[in-house]
């Protein structure tokens, strides 16, 4: 008894009381016979999974983040972070043009993080309410507690930037906003990975990578559109370093996630968006490489690279959706779990 | 880093996962607090009748939910799952019976059970043309499962969410701020937003009612103790005695779920006798805290802000051009 069309017809299924006319015992049981599909080379398969739900309603609550605002939040934040990264660092190496970029971009990105996170909560009056206590179980909490002190000195440190004044505070500050940068650029991997979503938190392991390395690839891209070429080659080189490791660690995470809990980054609205996120950030990653002093070249690969960044989180916003809404995800790699714990113990 | 030297850390000032005796002094209660309550639902005398989704919107004031009246066209189960309006939900399976497997029809059994009990046969009806095996219906009452380790609690990063000295989690409407992180961190897919109100809500097992020495709504007004609310300890012993119970009478498909101390979570506050696997009254298998994991996810995270890092100051390095 299974239903031909696999999980998305098993959404449409999606009312309880269809178990209570013929075609209930079919939904009961419903697992789903996948069709074999192919998408864009990439193998889809995932042999037929036999599983039971009531009535193929979820079991997890989807995320009830908005959209854009988390995706948004997630980029941004990203962004911030490395680009307090390439201010320090243009600072210490004599590169006043790229310094003040990456300031301005910091501050900027930080801002509008702080702000698309106020504006997703149910309660933004309370938004303060987030620094009420500090609590190392919790991501959100550490998170926030990253980001507040990192918006005060990126702010501090663009102000400086833009006024010539308190030159030595600026510096300080923007030191303090760069080692904070690669705790920014990453702990949103955590928050994600830290939820009972399978696609989120069974790849844990590679998704804080996945996030680092789109986090430079996007500070570095903004370095350089907007930095003169002259002083544009490190963000050129961290930006391509960024979208490379990028590109790997999400290889990585989709090969531990297993051809099932894989499947959501390649099905739907998650799989286009993954896709045009790899494509856009291997051909931004490409044109970087060569861009050189090509300043046009550059604004190209950095626009692509930027792009490819925030589609990202996209991907991976609505891929922990999509695994959060079909049961499938949560029941059949559970089940597993517990026949392999019962063939480890006669 | 293994899971002690995170402990260590001063990072995780409680255990993770694992067995916990008392749950309620490791949030921090001084001894002599109250012992751990919690709920025993034996789905195996659970009628259908609602009265525990009933009264717990009354105890608790609960909107109506979906529509503008609160009905959703299900009549059989007009809620449809647990939410922020609805604390208890009655899931209602119908199932063809197969017949001639040689298993004993666990509902009839577990009639038999209950009547050899000493309480009432409560008649559960057969239907269906002759010669088939007919259908048989499965109710469940389902509710907060109050996690040993709890992943909404755990994740909540305003402290909104809180361990009571009974061993229960509950929300503080006035500290949340609608963040919504509990709500994918639940394995059970419990705690919910209301999306008029931004905040999230859920089963508070009653904190009001336990502090005057009362029941629970859904316990008080269950008409056949399907909802037994106790001591958790004195729980999980009439558990097994009632699981015994119904292996002795052949039914072989009756199970406990969320009494092991030793499963994902730690073991469950509210625990079930189901009839059928979990996940065909829509409880996942084998829950497990995402905390559980959370050493891990920090010691990638650390090591990926480190490449990112590294990745830097690499880039900044070489001559300059």
């Amino acid at each position: 008894m299974t239903t031909p069309d696999g999980p998305d017809a098993n959404a449409r299924n999606d009312t309880p009381h269809s178990g209570h006319n013929d075609s209930g015992g079919d939904v009961m049981r419903a697992g789903g016979r996948e069709r074999r599909r192919r998408r864009g080379g990439e193998a889809a398969m995932v042999p037929a999974a036999e599983f039971g739900s009531y009535y193929g309603r979820p079991i997890l609550k989807q995320p009830v983040w908005k959209m854009p605002d988390v995706p948004a939040y997630l980029f941004l934040g990203g962004l911030a972070g490395g680009s307090a990264l390439i201010a320090a660092l243009a600072d210490a190496t004599g590169r006043p043009a790229l310094r003040r970029v990456g300031r301005v971009t910091a501050s900027a990105a930080a801002l509008a993080s702080v702000g698309a996170l106020v504006h997703d909560l149910g309660r933004p009056s309370r938004f303060l309410n987030m620094l009420r206590v500090f609590k190392p179980t919790s991501p959100l909490s550490v998170g926030s507690w990253i980001l507040a002190p990192f918006s005060g000195l990126a702010a501090g440190a663009v102000a400086s930037e833009l006024t010539g004044r308190l030159p030595t505070l600026g510096r300080l500050a923007g030191a303090g906003a760069a080692v904070l940068g690669p705790a920014m650029a990453t702990y949103t991997a955590a928050l994600l990975a830290d939820t009972a979503v399978p696609a989120w938190h069974e790849g844990h392991r590679e998704l804080p990578f996945v996030f680092g390395g789109s986090a430079l690839a996007a500070a570095g891209a903004i370095g350089m559109i907007a930095a003169p070429a002259a002083e544009a080659a490190p963000a050129r080189r961290l930006a391509v370093l960024g979208a490379g490791l990028e590109l790997g660690a999400s290889r990585l995470m989709l090969r531990r996630l297993g051809p099932l809990l894989a499947e959501p980054y390649h099905r739907g609205r998650a799989g286009r968006l993954h896709q045009a996120a790899t494509v856009l950030t291997a051909a931004g990653a490409g044109l970087g490489a060569i861009a050189g002093r090509r300043r046009w070249l550059g604004v190209a690969a950095g626009a692509l690279l930027a792009a490819g960044s925030a589609t990202t989180r996209f991907a991976v916003f609505e891929a922990g959706r999509a695994s959060a809404r079909d049961p499938k995800y949560t029941v059949v790699p559970q089940r597993e779990r517990l026949a392999a714990r019962a063939a480890e113990t006669p | 880093m293994s899971d002690d030297a995170f402990r260590r850390t001063g990072l995780g000032a409680t255990s993770l996962s694992g067995p916990l005796p008392d749950v309620a002094g490791d949030a921090g209660y001084p001894d002599g607090h109250p012992p751990r309550m919690g709920f025993f639902t034996d789905t195996s005398v659970c009628i259908g009748c609602k009265a525990c989704e009933v009264a717990c919107k009354e105890w608790n004031l609960l909107p109506t939910g979906q529509g503008a009246d609160g009905m959703s066209g299900l009549s059989y189960d007009n809620t449809q799952a647990l939410g922020a309006n609805t604390w208890r939900h009655v899931a209602f399976i119908e199932q063809p019976v197969v017949p001639a497997s040689g298993e004993v029809d666990a509902l009839a059994a577990a009639g038999e059970a209950a009547a050899t009990g000493g309480t009432v046969d409560l008649g559960m009806p057969t239907v269906g043309a002759p010669g088939d095996g007919g259908v048989r219906w499965l109710m469940s009452s389902d509710v907060c499962k109050h996690c040993t380790h709890a992943a909404c609690l755990d994740v909540c990063p305003t402290g909104a969410l809180f361990r009571t000295e009974y061993g229960t989690v509950v929300v503080q409407p006035d500290v949340c701020n609608g963040c919504g992180y509990c709500v994918p961190a639940c394995p059970y897919g419990v705690i919910d937003q209301r999306p008029d109100d931004g905040r999230v809500f859920k089963c508070t097992m009653c904190y009001d009612r336990l502090g005057a020495g009362l029941e629970p709504a859904c316990a008080k007004a269950c008409p056949t103790d399907s909802i037994q609310y106790g001591e958790l300890d004195e729980l999980r012993e009439r558990a097994d005695a009632r699981l015994a119970e119904l292996h002795d009478h052949g039914v072989a498909t009756a199970q406990l779920y969320g009494r092991d101390p030793d499963d994902g979570v730690g073991g469950d506050g509210a625990f079930f006798l189901l009839l059928d696997e979990p996940e065909t009254y829509g409880l996942p298998p084998d829950p497990v805290v995402t905390t559980h994991d959370l050493p891990s996810i920090a010691k990638h995270v650390a090591l990926a802000a480190g490449a990112v890092a590294v990745a830097a100051a690499a880039a900044f390095l070489g001559r300059r051009r």
